[in-house]
C-alpha cells in the first residue's frame, strides 16, 4: 500500500518546518548584525572624538592630510603623537579586555569570572609593583614582569581545571582567593615604598593612556591580531561547554584541553593589554554582560570585544575632559562607571523571550 | 532466572536476540570517585537495537556505570569497549558521532532559544571551522518535529516547563543522530505524563531508528513497562540482567531494594508490575 498515513503528508510539514526555523533564526540573526554594525560605528565615531576633539581641535581635513604625510604645522604634533595613538591604543586594549573577560566568563559559566576579578590582572599589578618598588626598574622590564605575574596567577587558576566535577567553581573560588592575596601584596608593598615608587606605581596601578607610543601600539596590534582569532575561534565551541561539562563532553569537546587554551589565550590578552596601558578597572568584567545583554542567547566574544573598545575610548575621552584641567586615569572612570552599570545590570533581568 | 549476591556471572543471559554481538560492552569494569568505588565489576552487553534499563537504589552505582559506559570517567580498572575499541583511547568527536548521552541535570545556559540548544546537538558533525549543512538542517527539523517543539522554537529554554524542557535536550540528542544513546534518569523531576511523553519518544527512538538505548531509570515499573532488557544493580554490581519478567521477581526485588514486593502482570500488556509492601533490609 502507498497510501501514507493521512495525517502526515510528504512535504507540507516539512515546508513549514523550515520556515518556522527560517522565522526563529531571522530575529536573532537581525538584532546580531544591528548590534555588531552599530557597534563598529560607535567605535570608529569614538575614536574620531578622541582624536580630533581635544583641547586643541583637528578639523577632519586636516586629519586626512596628516595621515597622508603632509605636515599640518601644531595639528601634526597633537595628533600623531598624542590624540591618535590614546585612542587607538585604546581601542586595542579594549578590544582584549574584552574579548579576554566575556570568554573566561563564560568558560567558567560564571559571570564573575572576569580576569580582573580572578586575580589574572592582579597578577600583573602585583609583579609590576614588585618591580618597580622592590627592584626600581621603570619601562619594559615592569611590562615583562606583568606578563609573568599575570600568566603565574593563571597556572594557579589552570592547577584546577582538571579533575572530576565542579571544576569551574574550585578555578573561580581559588581565582577570588588569589585575587585577595595578590591585592594585599600590592597595599603592602604600596606601604613600604618610598613616595616617588608609589607614585610611579600608582600612575600605572589605576591604568592610564598616557604614556603611550607608536611601538606600544604596534606590539599590541600584531598580538590582538594573533590572539583574538584564536579567542573567537575558540569561543566557537564555548557554547557547548555551556551546557555542562559531562555534556560538553558527551558532544564531543575535549572540556580540559578547552579549558586550558580558552585559559591561556585569556592570559595573553589580558597581559598583553594590561603590559601597555595598565589594570583598566572593569572593562573585562563589564563587557561580557553587557555583550549577552545586546546579544542574548549566544555567547558573544567578538561583541564583547567591541563593547570593550568603545568602553575604553569613551571612557579615556572622558577621563581627559570631564574634570577640566585634570586628566584623570581611564581606570578611574571606567571604575566609577562600572559600579552604577552593574547594579544597572542586576535589576533589570534580560528577556528571556527573544523574537516572537 | 537465578539471583546471586556476587559475581553475575553466573546470570543466564538472554538478551532478546540481540543481533551480531554487541557494540557497546563493558569488561569488568570498575570506576569511583577518589578513593570510593563505586561500581565494581561489572561486566555488561549491551543488546544493539534493543532498549535497556538500569535500575537499583539510590547508590547503587548506575548512574556511574552509565557515566562509565560514556566514557565521562575513566575506568579503574577493566574497560568499555565501542565497536570493539577500547573507548577512552578513539578520538572525543568520533565516541560522539556514535554515542550520545544525555545527563541528569544539564545547564540550560541563559536565555538560549530552543532552536539554538538543538542545534548544538550537531557539534560532533562539524569540524574547527564549522559550517553548517544541509544534513545538519534536516537533522535539527526533523528532531524539533519528533519531540513536538517547531512551535517553540523560538523560545527561550529556561522560559519552559520541566517536561518541555526535557523535550528539548531529547530533540538535541535526537539531532546528534548517534546510534547508541545514554539516558540519565531523562524521567527524574517529571508528573507521569510527561514521564510517559518521554518514554513513549525513547521507545520510538529504539523502534523508529533501530537506536541502542540504555538508561537509567528509578522506576522499576516504568523500566519494566519500557525497556526490552533489564539491569539490575546494587553495591556497585550487576545483581540480575535479563527480560524485564524474568528480572522483576519478588526474589530480585528483595535482593536490590530490600523490599518484599508482590508482581502482578499488566492485564493490557503482560508486562510486570510492582507492589511494594515492606522494607525487609
Amino acid at each position: 500500500m502507498s497510501a501514507a498515513a493521512p495525517a502526515r503528508p510528504a512535504t507540507a510539514p516539512r515546508t513549514s518546518t523550515a520556515q518556522a526555523l527560517a522565522r526563529a533564526r531571522r530575529g536573532p540573526r537581525r538584532r546580531r548584525r544591528a548590534v555588531v554594525t552599530v557597534l563598529v560605528l560607535l567605535v570608529l565615531a569614538l575614536v574620531l572624538v578622541r582624536a580630533l576633539l581635544g583641547d586643541y581641535r583637528v578639523s577632519l581635513v586636516d586629519a586626512v592630510r596628516i595621515i597622508g604625510g603632509e605636515p599640518v604645522p601644531g595639528a601634526s604634533f597633537v595628533l600623531m603623537e598624542s590624540t591618535l595613538p590614546r585612542a587607538l591604543v585604546a581601542v586595542l586594549a579594549g578590544a582584549a579586555f574584552g574579548a579576554a573577560g566575556a570568554a573566561f566568563q563564560v568558560l567558567l559559566r560564571n559571570p564573575l569570572a572576569s580576569p580582573d576579578v580572578l586575580g589574572i590582572t592582579l597578577g600583573a599589578s602585583a609583579a609590576a609593583v614588585t618591580a618597580v618598588v622592590v627592584f626600581g626598574v621603570r619601562g619594559t622590564p615592569v611590562t615583562l614582569a606583568a606578563l609573568g605575574g599575570s600568566l603565574l596567577a593563571a597556572l594557579v587558576i589552570l592547577g584546577q581545571a582538571g579533575g572530576r566535577g565542579g571544576a569551574t567553581g574550585r578555578m573561580v573560588l581559588v581565582g577570588v582567593a588569589l585575587a585577595a592575596g595578590l591585592s594585599a601584596v600590592v597595599h603592602w608593598l604600596l606601604v613600604r615604598a618610598s613616595i616617588y615608587q608609589a607614585q610611579d606605581a600608582l600612575v600605572w596601578l589605576s591604568g592610564s593612556l598616557n604614556t603611550v607610543t607608536w611601538a606600544d601600539i604596534a606590539r599590541l596590534l600584531v598580538l590582538d591580531a594573533l590572539l583574538l582569532p584564536v579567542a573567537l575561534l575558540l569561543a566557537g565551541r564555548l557554547p557547548v561547554l555551556g551546557l555542562g561539562d559531562d555534556l560538553a563532553a558527551a558532544l564531543g569537546v575535549r572540556v580540559t584541553a578547552l579549558r586550558v587554551g580558552v585559559t591561556l589565550v585569556v592570559v595573553a590578552l589580558v597581559a598583553a593589554a594590561t603590559a601597555v596601558v595598565g589594570p583598566v578597572a572593569f572593562v573585562g568584567f563589564l563587557s561580557g554582560p553587557i555583550a549577552r545583554r545586546l546579544v542574548p542567547g549566544r555567547p558573544s566574544v567578538g561583541v564583547a570585544a567591541l563593547v570593550g573598545a568603545v568602553v575604553v575610548v569613551g571612557a579615556d575621552h572622558l577621563a581627559a575632559y570631564a574634570v577640566p584641567g585634570t586628566a584623570l586615569p581611564v581606570g578611574l572612570v571606567t571604575g566609577l562607571l562600572g559600579a552604577p552599570v552593574l547594579l544597572w545590570m542586576l535589576r533589570s533581568r534580560p528577556t528571556t523571550q527573544e523574537g516572537r | 532466572m537465578t539471583v546471586t549476591d556476587t559475581p553475575p556471572a553466573t546470570v543466564p543471559h538472554d538478551a532478546p536476540t540481540a543481533p551480531a554481538g554487541s557494540r557497546l560492552r563493558a569488561l569488568d569494569l570498575r570506576l569511583g570517585y577518589d578513593d570510593r568505588v563505586v561500581v565494581d565489576g561489572v561486566t555488561l552487553e549491551v543488546p544493539t537495537g534493543r532498549t535497556t534499563a538500569v535500575v537499583g537504589p539510590n547508590g547503587c552505582g548506575k548512574s556511574t556505570l552509565l557515566r562509565g559506559l560514556g566514557r565521562l570517567l575513566r575506568p579503574r580498572a577493566g574497560s568499555v569497549l565501542l565497536d570493539g575499541d577500547e573507548i577512552g583511547s578513539l578520538p572525543t568527536r568520533e565516541v560522539a558521532r556514535r554515542l550520545g548521552l544525555l545527563p541528569q541535570q544539564p545547564v540550560v545556559p541563559e536565555g538560549v532559544s530552543v532552536l539554538e540548544l538543538v542545534e548544538r546537538g550537531r557539534h560532533p558533525h562539524h569540524g574547527l571551522f564549522r559550517t553548517w549543512s544541509r544534513e545538519d538542517e534536516r537533522a535539527v527539523a526533523e528532531a524539533l518535529e519528533r519531540t513536538d517543539l517547531v512551535h517553540l522554537a523560538h523560545v527561550a529554554v529556561d522560559s519552559l516547563s520541566g517536561g518541555q524542557r526535557q523535550r528539548v535536550w531529547l530533540a538535541m540528542v535526537l539531532a546528534q543522530a548517534t546510534p547508541l544513546l545514554l539516558l540519565d534518569e531523562p524521567t527524574s523531576f517529571l508528573d507521569v505524563a510527561h514521564q510517559l511523553d518521554v518514554l513513549d519518544l525513547v521507545r520510538r527512538m529504539c523502534d523508529d531508528d533501530g537506536t541502542t538505548v540504555v538508561m537509567v531509570l528509578h522506576d522499576l515499573a516504568m523500566a519494566a513497562r519500557y525497556a526490552d532488557h533489564l539491569v539490575a544493580m546494587r553495591d556497585g554490581r550487576v545483581v540480575a540482567e535479563g527480560r524485564p519478567a524474568d528480572v522483576v521477581t519478588p526474589e530480585v526485588i528483595e535482593a536490590v531494594f530490600g523490599v518484599t514486593a508482590t508482581v502482578l502482570a499488566d492485564p493490557d500488556t503482560g508486562a510486570p508490575v510492582v507492589i511494594p509492601r515492606r522494607r525487609t533490609s
